[in-house]
């Protein structure tokens, strides 16, 4: 059915591998930032939750152009990063993960946040009495009953990441086999004549990958929501 | 034996409370508004009173002028809660063994069995919370409390959500407790008929202040009898003491 030429299952396996790394990289991240959200009481708690949630205001391009100034090889952070890690993010596809992290990054957070909000803070407060001290409380208890929103919140950021094109063209362009992700090379295929076909067959493959993201997630909610209603 | 002695703001209400519990129940008796709640809270380390002194067994857990504070966790301390509190995501078994998880090996005083039969639990073991009775739901969080090997237990209104029925379940194994569980409880109701059944001693609170401590029948006697009214024997013999005296005699 689906008849795909080498070049498109690079792109799609590409787009999965940045989705994927995108996803797991910022959950530590995310989970701290929306635990200080939802809990922390702390000066500039708004100005986190900005810059947080402003790869969501801003246009990707933007993004994706302070990305490049900060992580570019010349940039502060990309410099730092080179000489003391070796890692670079420069035209490489884990600048592509790394856009698609900043891009899914309010998402994640913001489902997280909702999900620990959602957590009663009187069983917290039972678990300590009973001599657990904040980090098991937040492991044995917290934890546990926010994984409903923990698992959309990846989903979210996995979706998010699987389709970045604007952030991610612009920090790390359009190169095949390492930075041409799934969005980039749809839009490389409609740019040349007689390339309707291939994106056409691209787009179907994204649509599927993401309706079972979603799908995935929507089973998972549930099993998750029936275990914890201690039924 | 429990020594409190606190003060404490919250919004415009103040807490000005002084009074020491011994073995047995002790019933925190009021109204509802009374600061019940906030003084069992300060004493399970839930909030931190501005002033003031709480101890178990002469070692404090609050003491404003030592700069101590034992965080909850380290009180041992057992609370159970109005409404059960249980964790939805474990099963009854695991929740009763939650706090042993956190208890030094030796300061394990209570065998799970002990409590288990205490409480006639047996049954439930195995299931999921969400499929308990209230009432069922309120023993397993007595039980979950007291296998956490408290020093002192704390009781606030764990009846007060349940209905005549549930009442009349729960109400002898609480008894079975203070008889048999040898452990200091700090009881809060705001109905004569459980302090009446349960109680040892009883600090009656109103606004924030204890009113009056002794013994349940004289107390409750006051209560009951207009003012006025002349009583058939002194108050000396009765055993109630007002607030302060305690500390002198």
């Amino acid at each position: 059915m689906l008849d795909l030429s080498a070049d498109e299952v690079s792109a799609i396996q590409l787009s999965l591998r940045v989705a994927l790394a995108a996803m797991l990289w910022s959950l530590p991240l995310g989970i701290l930032v929306a635990v200080a959200l939802a809990r922390g009481r702390f000066w500039g708690k708004s100005l986190l939750d900005g810059l947080v949630h402003l790869p969501l205001v801003l246009p990707p391009v933007v993004t994706g152009y302070v990305l490049l100034l900060l992580f570019g090889r010349n940039g502060p952070l990309g410099h730092l990063l080179e000489q003391r890690l070796g890692l670079v993010f420069a035209f490489r596809w884990t600048g592509a993960a790394l856009a698609g992290a900043v891009m899914g990054f309010p998402l994640m957070v913001r489902a997280i946040r909702i999900s620990i909000e959602a957590v009663d803070r009187g069983l917290e407060d039972a678990a300590g009495t009973l001599g657990a001290s904040p980090v098991w409380v937040f492991f044995a208890v917290t934890l546990p009953l926010m994984l409903p929103g923990l698992f959309a919140g990846m989903i979210l950021a996995f979706a998010r990441s699987f389709g970045e094109f604007g952030a991610t063209i612009t920090f790390v362009s359009n190169i095949p086999g390492e930075t041409q992700t799934l969005p980039s090379a749809i839009y490389t295929f409609t740019q040349v004549p007689g390339g309707d076909a291939q994106a056409l067959r691209l787009t179907i493959v994204s649509v599927i990958v993401s309706m079972l993201a979603l799908l995935l997630a929507e089973v998972f909610a549930r099993s998750v929501g029936r275990r914890l209603s201690g039924a | 034996m429990l020594e409190v002695d606190i003060s404490h703001r919250l919004g415009t209400f103040r807490l000005d409370v002084r009074f020491r519990a011994g073995d047995g129940l002790t019933a925190l008796f009021g109204r509802s508004g009374a600061g019940k709640t906030s003084v069992i809270n300060a004493i399970a380390g839930l909030i931190r009173p501005e002033r003031g002194r709480i101890a178990v067994d002469g070692i404090a857990l609050v003491d404003t002028e030592e700069r101590i504070f034992v965080p909850r966790h380290r009180r041992r301390v057992g609370y159970v809660f109005q409404e059960p509190r249980l964790f939805p995501h474990l099963s009854v078994r695991q929740n009763l063994l939650f706090g042993r998880w956190f208890t030094p090996r030796k300061e394990r005083r209570i065998e799970p069995s002990v409590i288990v039969e205490l409480l006639g639990i047996e049954s439930l073991l195995d299931r999921r919370t969400g499929a308990l009775s209230g009432g069922e739901k309120q023993r397993v969080s007595i039980g979950r409390a007291l296998l956490a090997g408290p020093r002192l237990l704390l009781m606030d209104e764990p009846l007060a959500s349940l209905d005549a029925e549930r009442k009349d379940e729960i109400l002898p194994y609480v008894e079975r407790l203070r008889d048999e569980a040898r452990i200091p409880i700090v009881y809060v109701s705001h109905s004569v008929e459980e302090v009446t059944r349960l109680a040892t001693t009883m600090v009656m609170l109103s606004g924030g202040r204890v009113e009056s401590t002794g013994a349940v029948p004289e107390i409750i006697g006051r209560l009951t009898r207009p003012p006025g009214v002349p009583r058939g024997d002194s108050g000396s013999r009765t055993g109630v003491r007002h607030s302060g005296e305690i500390f002198d005699a």
